[in-house]
């Protein structure tokens, strides 16, 4: 055992007073006040005991308390007290002290700091009246105080002012030889100068460093904001702007399409990733992509921008090439199905695009193709031959996920020419073990074929330099930040551009002819190519970077594509294109304790949203309010019940609802006079102060901490409401019936103000809360502009509409039965081997809910016939026996209608066909 | 916040009959009101009260260096973890992870009641780490997600997501 000191450290004195007075065998080693003696603390930390086990203890105090027990003396639980406010209380203060006397040479002003915890320490000893801190004998307690306090109560010049008890105390402390000669150890005898060398080390003190310690993942609106305080200015600010009104700018007229960038205004474009189309969007999906853009979009409108939001499906690539085989479609009709699909899930949740459009047009292959030639005249396309599989059955390349077979690494029976789904491991097709064409069953062989590369490498040093820019002028997510530093920190390697594919974007180039563009390629073109479609002039958007600022929202998976590939091809095409200037990359959200997995079909699908009875605004909100910003976040059904019970009914719901209810009761719907006093104005300044923090924020795309701000509204509302109690004033007299008025006026107009800031988040209740208040639609346009105005908009006299509660209660019961609903298949533990297929989620009860895509019961029964046929045949071939080849032929004719069948069953067939594209 | 940690810790220590509580001063420290004596103030004071209650002395350490060990942390709680500043926040979880390199609790191979006050201290700080940073500080989230899965422990803190696959070592290619 070995304790480690330095000369002049107060809180050595402790260890060395207490090593004496226990006696116990210890030998001391002094060392100078930098020394690293504990191996896992950055910062040198003295005293410190290396224990028999070799552990280290670092604290004085669980030092004297472990020297105190080996020598048999427990501490008792008073003791325990005792150091627990040494350290939490009298230590900080201590540390001021010193500071100030030893470092500052303010030692007249020392007392200020001491008085508390010393007056604490003497009425406690007053109150005991017992020698010593624990009773009648010296305790751990009497020598950790008394060491902590040594330097400044032994120093006469600090006038720490009479403590009776505690000088009384101190003296008979010092009495005790061990202690005076600990002391003569660390101080030399030379007092508080004999601390200054240590004390110089030392971090400078804050006087008040506690920091929030509200934990803010779940409920980001319950931190206990402190008591803010206005000055009187501020007050009387805040006031003046209220009593400006509603401003007189004509009110906002409805878009005019197509909007085209226009002089002197902020013109801004918003995509958001374009979602595959033949998978259902789950709802980490959508408040990934498009619900956060849509919030932004809709706040940006109401900043009169000049915005323009963009969206569309890609539909491209092998998947869907593969699903239409599956269900017997052409490519093309399956993307008609379930772009219709998408269409009708962002039409209930509300997703106001400008454009909805898709990948499959004209304009995506003239443009796409121009972007080609381009790169190919400017040299940043390179030829190389890849190894790929080919059946020669099917006379064609086999991509990604036309053959499967098993996984190299994890010998998974069904993987993919890509990724197994097992081990999740990218795989190069042609290391695939006995390899079968997905479509014959044959197996493939091994052909070279001439492939085109983008060139990264030759385009990095422009991509650079540009990101430099964009990532330091714009509003890049962290995630967006750090994830394209780790690409280019791994360097840029040729990325293939060209496929062996039908559904695709075909290749221009003679010599490539079969060939189309890789969808990594091809999909983020859809953005120009969407627009194009929407307006000719698509290219004062695409080809004005000056300006027009970009915004590109997405989860944070997509990240690399949209902050390195496509601006390398953008910039390799040297075509004057608009580059984004905002990535805005969301975490993951998980679904209750997993992932969402359209593989697995694990959580809530867009399409089934509806089907819960539970308002589409409701589940914006609470989308947005666990939008997993900056950090992974999950969605709960349990906390969604709770957070609609407890913010949009008990805090948001209710304050509306009762100051609408006031004016109808007591003024017969005519908003009361206001007499504005000290508290309504102090009130106006919060409100006012909140808006801002809310458009601060909204600008710097931090959707969900803006929301926070909205609800600390109304909860100061409903403050306000409860401390003034306008319902028992109105009964009273004059003075009490004009208060009852004001309060009721101002309230009123803090809703009003509160439907137009929830209205990007919740645009039906917020449209219905100004049709309940009859409110002026110019008050949408006045309060968000510049840092924010709250403003009186509902003047004396206004008359209002009909007042009804805005949200409903979502109960236990009901909560619980969704949970169940969709939830029992949900449970498949991550590590279960036959993955399920993509685009039907798997749900339990999918046969109850009325589901959009694939579920057909009419389908179902033809299928139902020919399955039972099919089958037969497949009997009395075996019966037969037949040659293998024509069993097995058939055999895969039965697993194929039988697949068929379950997806029209609205089930998950059993072996996993594919999964969501992975770009 | 110290009063909602204490009942929880009640309720993994099964002690039937809730205490009564207050709190005292701006820093809200945790007052224990005591039947047999006089009230009892301080948090950590407070858990080892009731774990002495409880009749679970191992929860407190089960040798001398143990019970040190545990005494420390609980401190180490009260101080660094409640009062930590934003700059703080690196150079707590750097140390501790460095700590927990070997250990499997605090006091080494034993659970006890720091692991308990220092899960409910850290977890403010957990909540606020991006998935990159929960990745790079791997022994406190291990530590981290295997109390906050002991069972009866994490009671009235929401649970914090710890993905098991990690992201951002492996490249994107």
């Amino acid at each position: 055992m070995k304790l480690f000191v330095s000369e002049g450290n107060p809180h050595c004195l402790k260890v060395l007073a207490a090593l004496e007075v226990t006696g116990v065998q210890c030998s001391v080693q002094y060392v100078n006040h930098e020394e690293k003696v504990v191996p896992f603390l950055s910062r040198p930390v003295l005293p410190a005991l290396l224990l028999p086990s070799g552990l280290h203890l670092f604290s004085s105090n669980a030092i004297c308390r472990y020297l105190f027990e080996v020598s048999g003396q427990e501490s008792s639980e008073l003791c325990n007290q005792w150091l627990e406010w040494e350290a939490t209380d009298l230590q900080p203060a201590l540390l001021q002290a010193l500071h100030m006397a030893v470092l500052q040479g303010k030692g007249s002003e020392v007392s200020k700091v001491l008085q508390g915890p010393l007056k604490f320490l003497d009425q406690s000893l007053t109150k005991g009246g017992k020698p010593y801190l624990n009773g009648d004998t010296v305790s751990l307690a009497d020598l950790v105080l008394w060491a902590a306090l040594y330097p400044v109560l032994s120093d006469s010049s600090l006038a720490l002012g009479e403590h009776k008890s505690v000088n009384s105390w101190f003296d008979r402390v010092a009495s005790i030889h061990s202690c005076l000669s600990a002391a003569q150890k660390v101080l030399q005898g030379k007092g508080l100068q004999g601390m200054k060398s240590y004390m110089q080390r030392q971090p400078a003190p804050q006087s008040n460093q506690c920091r929030d310690t509200q934990p803010c993942n779940s409920n980001p609106a319950e931190g206990e904001e402190g008591e803010r305080d206005f000055s009187e200015e501020e007050m009387e600010a805040a006031a003046l702007t209220w009593s400006k009104g509603l401003s007189t700018s004509p009110v906002v007229t409805d878009r005019q399409h197509p909007i085209l960038p226009q002089e002197g205004k902020r013109n801004i474009l918003v995509t958001s990733a374009l979602p595959y189309v033949n998978n259902v969007p789950h709802l980490g999906n959508i408040i990934g992509c498009v619900l956060s853009a849509d919030v932004f979009s809709r706040y940006g409108r109401l900043r009169d921008w000049n915005l323009l939001f963009v969206c569309g499906t890609d539909e491209y690539g092998t998947a869907t090439e593969n699903k239409a085989r599956e269900e017997g479609l052409t490519p093309q009709l399956i993307c008609d199905k379930y772009h219709a699909v998408h269409s009708s899930i962002y039409k209930w949740f509300q997703i106001d695009f400008d454009f909805f459009g898709r990948t499959t047009t004209e304009k995506q292959t003239e443009i796409a193709q121009n972007i080609f030639w381009r790169l190919h005249k400017n040299g940043f396309l390179v030829e190389d031959t890849v190894e790929q599989l080919r059946c020669e059955n099917c006379q064609r390349f086999l991509a990604d996920r036309f053959v499967e077979g098993i996984c190299p690494h994890c010998k998974y029976p069904e993987a993919r020419g890509d990724q197994c789904d097992k081990c999740g491991r990218l795989i190069n097709a042609v290391e695939l073990r006995e390899p079968q064409c997905k479509v014959c069953r044959q197996t493939p062989v091994i052909r070279s074929s001439k492939h085109l590369f983008l060139d990264l490498p030759k385009l990095e040093t422009q991509l650079e330099q540009w990101l430099e820019k964009s990532t330091s002028t714009g509003d890049w997510t962290a995630n967006a930040k750090q994830i394209t530093r780790s690409w280019l920190r791994d360097g840029l390697k040729p990325r293939c551009i060209t496929r062996d594919l039908l559904w695709g974007t075909p290749v221009p180039h003679p010599d490539f002819k079969e060939k189309v563009f890789y969808v990594w390629f091809d999909a983020p073109i859809g953005y120009l190519s969407i627009t194009a479609n929407y307006t000719d002039k698509w290219e004062k958007w695409w080809k004005n970077p000056h300006q027009v600022e970009l915004y590109n929202f997405m989860a944070k998976d997509n990240v690399p594509f949209h902050s390195v590939v496509f601006p390398c091809s953008l910039l390799g095409a040297q075509d004057n294109y608009t580059l984004v200037n905002h990535l805005v990359a969301t975490e993951y959200l998980n679904y209750e304790d997993t992932k969402f997995s359209k593989s697995r079909g694990v959580g809530v699908f867009g399409d089934m949203a509806k089907d819960t009875g539970i308002p589409a605004d409701v589940w914006r909100f609470y989308l947005l309010y666990v939008r997993p910003e900056g950090q992974d976040s999950a969605f709960s059904w349990a906390d969604m019940a709770l957070k609609n019970n407890s913010e949009l009914l008990n805090n948001l719901g209710n304050f509306i609802n009762r100051a609408g209810m006031f004016v109808a009761k007591f003024f017969e719907g005519c908003v009361p006079v206001m007499e504005l006093q000290q508290e309504d104005k102090r009130l106006l300044a919060l409100v006012g102060w909140e808006l801002q923090q809310y458009i601060q924020l909204m600008d710097k795309v931090k959707i969900r901490d803006a929301l926070k701000h909205i609800l600390n509204i109304s909860r100061h509302g409903n403050q306000y409401i409860q401390v003034n109690e306008p319902w028992k004033k109105i009964k009273g007299g004059d003075t009490e019936r004009q208060r009852a008025g004001t309060v009721t006026g101002v309230s009123v107009n803090i809703a009003c103000l509160l439907s137009v800031m929830l209205m990007p988040y919740m645009p039906a209740v917020s449209q219905t809360i100004r049709d309940q208040l009859n409110a002026p639609q110019s008050c949408v346009n006045t309060m968000l502009q510049g840092t924010g105005t709250f403003v009186c908009s509902l003047c004396a006299g206004h008359r209002i509409g009909t007042v009804s509660p805005l949200f409903q209660k979502l109960e236990a019961d009901q909560i619980e039965a969704l949970k169940k609903r969709f939830g029992g298949q949900q449970k498949t533990p991550q590590s279960t081997a036959s993955p399920q297929p993509a685009a039907v989620p798997a749900t339990a009860a999918a046969d109850e809910v009325a589901m959009v895509n694939g579920v057909d019961p009419e389908k179902a029964k033809q299928l139902t016939q020919a399955v039972a046929e099919q089958g037969d045949k497949v009997r009395a071939l075996k019966a037969q026996k037949a040659e293998k080849a024509v069993i097995t032929a058939e055999v895969a004719k039965l697993l194929d209608l039988k697949k068929q069948l379950a997806l029209a069953e609205g089930k998950s067939p059993e072996p996993a066909p594919q999964k969501g594209k992975k770009k | 916040m110290a009063l909602r940690e204490l009942s929880s810790l009640e309720k993994y220590l099964g002690l039937k009959k809730p205490n009564k509580y207050s709190t005292q001063g701006d820093k809200k420290v945790p007052v224990l009101q005591n039947n047999n004596g006089p009230p009892l103030l301080g948090l950590a004071t407070i858990a080892c009260h009731l774990v002495k209650e409880a009749k679970r002395p191992e929860l407190l350490g089960d040798t001398a260096e143990n019970r040190a060990v545990v005494q420390q942390w609980l401190e180490y709680r009260v101080t660094r973890l409640d009062s930590c500043t934003k700059e703080d926040i690196k150079i707590i979880l750097k140390d501790l992870n460095l700590y927990l390199q070997d250990k499997v609790y605090l006091a080494g191979n034993q659970f006890t009641v720091a692991d308990t006050l220092v899960y409910y201290g850290i977890h403010p700080l957990m909540v606020d780490l991006a998935v990159q940073e929960k990745e790079q500080y791997v022994n406190v989230t291990r530590w981290f997600d295997h109390i906050q899965h002991y069972p009866g422990v994490r009671h009235h803190l929401p649970p914090v997501v710890v993905l098991r696959n990690r992201i951002y070592t492996s490249r994107h290619h």
